[in-house]
């Protein structure tokens, strides 16, 4: 090894992150090659985040990072050191269903509901700045992710729901 | 901090296509450098009659950049890229060091006047976009060095360009893309760039395309000649996107679409959402 070379670490070396997922800081001790999706669902027991592909495609493990949306199996958890992370558990207002949530249940946004947490923020990312997005911008706010039951027709409904939601909430 | 660690170490941009490769094990480097905790390396300024964009400007902050916007070609590609999703995470600088032959800037930005400015420990360097991507995934990059800026002249008046892809679906690359800049004055084309996507080991420019307009009156029937002069261009592969013919047939089509949009906006018309997927 060359002078000065760093070494390389241990795979199973643990990284300290303090991660902020729905308001709450976690802090974790974690391995760097560990995904968001992962440091959700298996140190933080928040298991909406879901995993549908792990490849980037079907977007059901979509959270908002920095109030952006991203694919979570696409992120490292280490990345997400000092982030603000938020899931489907942080759409809840005061342990009851937010605007979003609610749309999607009364406009019936689902059918077997393992991409709908997926779906819901990257709704919520869409509705932050457009709260009565057109059918165009719904269909790009969405293009990144994949349902093979609805038809996506009543997921148009419950966006165009939860922006009147949003807006008169 | 790349020599320290050696050859086995990667840089991490956005992360869109090397944490993908990562899992695939088509990738397995020793050290990721992650440079998403770099600052200042995310912006887009005019200065001297061009656009810069810093190395880790996301996509989705050049689709949303009204200053962006003013080469709508670059709106095109940069609202197109893939999803919402990948386009919060990944960067232009990430792209062009990647070049992989189906990205979306390697393409877009060869019909105009690139430049792609590196940084190592020799100092700076600033290189042609045609002369930085080299192969398929090979850039002109030393180990130690990487990208801090991309620097897009500004086309004179008159020039209107436009970049269109054909994807299976957003999260995908394209099968096939076209992008084009005219320079007119009046009805004639002055200068013309075309350059394709996805039909060689690199984009390139179709220079017998460019050919068929340069110095000519554009109309219906000589941009029907150009993209059929972009037809033979390349050696597209068959694969899970489609065959040869097949993808061949998409560059005509997507070339002769591009053509007339970029008419349209060297006359001063704004058409929005020229390339837009899903």
């Amino acid at each position: 090894m060359p002078e000065g070379a760093i070494a390389e670490p241990a795979i199973t070396a643990k990284i300290a992150v303090t991660i902020s997922v729905n308001g709450k800081p976690y802090a974790r001790e974690i391995e760097a090659r560990m995904l968001l999706v992962e440091f959700l669902r298996e140190t933080c027991d928040l298991t909406g985040t879901h995993v549908g592909c792990d490849t980037s495609y079907c977007g059901a493990c979509t959270v908002l990072m920095n109030g952006l949306a991203v694919k979570s199996c696409t992120v490292l958890a280490v990345q997400a050191d000092g982030a603000d992370i938020t899931t489907v558990e942080g759409l809840e207002i005061n342990g009851q269903l937010g605007p979003i949530q609610k749309a999607f249940g009364e406009a019936y946004g689902l059918q077997c509901g393992y991409c709908t947490p997926g779906l819901m923020l990257a709704t919520q990312q869409l509705l932050a700045t457009n709260s009565e997005p057109t059918d165009g911008e719904i269909r790009k706010a969405i293009a990144g992710n994949t349902c093979r039951c609805t038809g996506y027709m009543n997921v148009f409904k419950a966006i165009r729901l939860a922006g009147r939601n949003v807006k008169g909430a | 901090m790349l020599g320290q660690l050696g050859e086995d170490a990667k840089l991490l941009a956005g992360g869109q296509s090397l944490i993908p490769l990562l899992k695939l094990r088509f990738a397995s480097p020793k050290h990721l450098v992650d440079l998403n905790f770099i600052t200042g390396t995310s912006f887009i300024r005019e200065e001297g009659g061009a656009l810069r964009f810093g190395a880790m400007t996301r996509h989705s902050e050049i689709e949303h950049s009204p200053l962006a916007g003013k080469i709508p070609l670059l709106h095109d590609c940069a609202a197109g890229i893939a999803d919402v999703q990948i386009r919060n995470r990944g960067t232009i600088g990430g792209s062009l060091a990647e070049a992989d032959p189906s990205g979306d800037w390697g393409n877009a930005l060869l019909t105009l006047d690139t430049t792609v400015h590196c940084l190592g420990p020799n100092g700076k360097r600033a290189i042609a976009l045609k002369d930085f991507v080299e192969d398929a995934y090979t850039t002109a990059l030393a180990h130690e060095e990487l990208v801090s800026e991309v620097e897009v002249k500004m086309p004179p008046k008159g020039s209107g360009g436009a970049y269109l892809a054909f994807k299976r679906s957003a999260p995908v690359y394209p099968s096939a893309s076209v992008a084009v800049q005219l320079t007119m004055a009046g009805d004639v084309c002055r200068e013309a760039a075309i350059a394709l996507g996805c039909v060689g080991l690199t984009a390139m420019r179709a220079s017998e395309a460019e050919a068929e307009l340069r110095g000519k009156v554009v109309n219906e029937k000589t941009m029907a000649t150009a993209a059929e002069a972009a037809r033979a261009a390349g050696d597209p592969q068959p694969d899970m996107r489609g065959s040869a013919e097949y993808k061949r047939q998409l560059v005509v089509a997507l070339c002769e679409r591009a053509l007339r949009i970029a008419v349209r906006r060297a006359r001063g018309e704004r058409v929005e959402g020229a390339h837009l997927y899903a």
